[in-house]
């Protein structure tokens, strides 16, 4: 009986003495494996970089935004409503599980200093928005309780707004700008945070006490929204929970009347946005899987000629004593090799790919280390899959007939 | 002696499909004793072949008993058939049937790895196959680089690397010239005298069966003569 190790260096032998056409018969799976590598890593490059951004948001936070309300037929759509107060987030400070709350009111209006101007949004927030966001001070520092108690004039700007009001790359901390006309001092600049999961740029913002944004430049009482943060993660189910039961009590929600707010967590948001690019990426994966089970045929094709085209070999090799065993194996192991071979070629080829994507287009790509392994396991399989009847078909050959084929 | 090859009786029926069955041998009785050199002659269809494949243990017998060196081998299965073929047959064939793109001395290791022989041991001995034809020093050329007469030694070579009890010879002259054909010959000739080897030629040029010791001629699936060759000189 021949070994396993003869039988590998025989299918080895023949392969080798075909190179030409064993590595064009390789080509389909190379080009399978690579692209399966590449939209695997562009996949979960994306995942990775969505859920960093969303965690960027802040940790555990969940989100109070107005709802919309009915006036007069007309309705407004979400957030249209101005029902939120200052007072629901100092209520909501009180709820168990909660660690901080913000309160947010947006006034999008036009900033000027040093000479430029520059819309942004004023968001007036908290001296806990640091923790809600976990967003902190790059240069300065942030105002304090006090400041706002005072509606102080005092902004911290988020760096897009600074590299646009001072290109000339001077320090604003001391500097006064202009909001809505009214002059603010500067205290603080923030650390840089990059776009949100929204594709929003979150550096596009000039921070001040939410009180100072309330009586200076909106002159109401109601707030765009309510930053909460959980104590962790285990908690913002119910922290959801009971936020929503406190201010149905406070706005006097009751029965079937809607609610006119609602409550979001930055966790379902982030695993809705994850799940997408999952769907994406397996999309791509399985476009991708297609040319590998293509290029399985390709194999098993070029089997099935090389079994024709070496039936004298085959006859041979049968007259000189290998069993039909031995043939068998022989030819499963060289459809196996080539698939196996394109795989691992396939593999360099995708992670070079994924790291020229990386390096030139600046898509954020990983190479997880199982994909790779799934792939060769899967073009080990593709090499089974199709080489086995080509491998039957040359083992069953009649050794009288294969020797005397012309 | 055990013969080494005793058949008892054998028939061959083809059957083809919606035709009359074709009778290839018609009970065939023969006995080839060790360090026999026997030629089977015999025209197109005459059973010839048929009776070599079956002698081979290419093929089986309808009906009829073949003793190999004893046994009784006829109802074996396949797989002990392929052993038995490994270890205690050689075949040449008329084209050779060398692997192209292999070196001499890898083809004729091939039947020293189906019989299981460790790599240390296939190397000595396919060189002195090599050297027992006179082709040692072409042990790394490929067929490619050599001539149909140097072929058909190297399949020879193969042949005899097992040191089987029976060398089988399917039209070894067919594809080579005149000079080439007398070499070949005068090889088996040599291996059958010097070495004692058991051979069995089929062929249909009497030029050649001249070599052989004994003719067995074939005829409609009988044999129908049995007879010893005059003594030829050794070239």
């Amino acid at each position: 009986m021949i070994s396993f190790t003869q039988t590998l260096r025989l299918a080895l032998s023949a392969l080798i003495r075909n190179r030409s056409r064993s590595l064009l018969t390789m080509l389909g799976v190379v080009i399978g494996v690579a692209a399966v590598i590449v939209t695997v890593a562009l996949g979960t490059g994306a995942k990775t970089s969505v859920a960093n951004q969303i965690n960027g948001l802040g940790s555990n936070l969940i989100v109070v935004m107005p709802g919309s309300v009915q006036t007069s037929g007309a309705r407004t759509g979400n957030g249209g409503a101005s029902t939120l107060t200052v007072a629901d987030g100092l209520a909501i400070a009180k709820l168990q599980g909660v660690g901080s709350v913000s309160p947010s009111v947006n006034v999008r209006t036009q900033i000027v200093a040093n000479g430029q101007n520059w819309q942004t949004a004023a968001t007036g927030v908290a001296p806990t928005f640091t923790a809600v966001r976990s967003w902190d001070v790059a240069s300065g520092r942030f105002f304090t309780q006090s400041e706002t108690d005072d509606a102080a004039k005092v902004v911290v700007l988020g760096q897009t707004v600074v590299s646009a009001l001072f290109p000339d790359g001077s320090s604003p901390v001391g500097r006064t700008v202009l909001i809505k006309g009214v002059p603010f001092t500067v205290i603080g600049t923030m650390i840089a945070k990059g776009q949100s999961g929204g594709g929003q740029d979150q550096d596009d913002t000039a921070l001040i006490p939410y009180t100072s944004a309330l009586e200076r430049l909106t002159g109401g009482t109601t707030i765009g929204s309510l930053l909460v943060s959980a104590v962790d993660a285990d908690h913002i189910a119910s922290v959801q929970t009971q936020i929503t039961g406190l201010l149905e009590q406070r706005h006097g929600i009751v029965g079937a009347k809607s609610d006119d707010f609602q409550v979001r967590n930055l966790q379902d948001i982030a695993a809705a946005a994850s799940s997408t690019a999952s769907i994406l990426a397996l999309l791509l994966a399985a476009v991708a899987g297609v040319s590998l089970v293509v290029g399985g045929i390709g194999i098993m094709n070029i089997m099935l000629v090389s079994v024709t085209e070496r039936t004298r070999e085959i006859g041979l090799r049968v007259a000189l004593g290998a069993r039909g065993a031995a043939i068998l194996r022989q030819f499963l192991i060289e459809a196996v090799l080539l698939s196996t071979g394109g795989g691992a070629i396939g593999v360099v080829l995708g992670v070079a790919g994924a790291a020229a994507i990386v390096v030139f287009a600046h898509w954020p790509a990983t190479v997880p280390v199982t994909a790779v392994l799934l792939a060769l396991a899967f073009s080990a399989a593709v090499g089974v899959f199709f080489g086995y009847w080509p491998a039957r078909k040359a083992a069953a050959l009649d050794p009288i007939r294969a020797l005397r084929f012309e | 002696m055990t013969p080494v090859v005793e058949v008892r009786t054998l028939r061959k029926v083809y059957s083809i499909e919606g035709g009359e069955d074709v009778v290839a041998l018609r009970g065939v009785d023969l006995t080839i004793d060790p360090g026999e050199f026997v030629a089977v002659m015999g025209p197109s269809g005459s059973g010839k072949s048929t009776f070599m494949h079956i002698v081979g243990l290419l093929d089986r017998p309808t009906s009829g008993a073949y003793y190999f060196a004893g046994h009784e081998v006829s109802a074996l299965g396949a797989d002990a058939l392929a052993d038995l073929r490994s270890r205690a047959l050689g075949f040449v064939f008329q084209a050779y049937n060398l692997l192209p793109r292999t070196t001499a001395i890898e083809n004729v290791e091939l039947p020293m790895i189906y019989a299981g022989v460790p790599a240390a041991t296939r190397h000595r001995a396919a060189m002195d196959a090599l050297d027992a034809v006179g082709l040692a020093k072409y042990a790394q050329h490929q067929p490619n680089q050599l001539s149909g007469g140097q072929q058909q030694r190297v399949a020879i070579a193969r042949s005899i690397v097992n040191q089987p009890q029976l060398i089988l010879a399917d039209e070894p002259t067919g594809a080579l010239d005149t000079v080439s054909s007398e070499d070949v010959m005068t090889l088996f000739r040599r291996l059958n005298a010097e070495r004692g080897m058991t051979v069995m030629l089929v062929t249909h040029e009497p030029d050649v069966a001249a070599h052989a010791r004994r003719l067995v001629t074939f005829r409609d699936g009988s044999i129908v003569s049995d007879e010893a060759v005059r003594e030829k000189v050794l070239a």
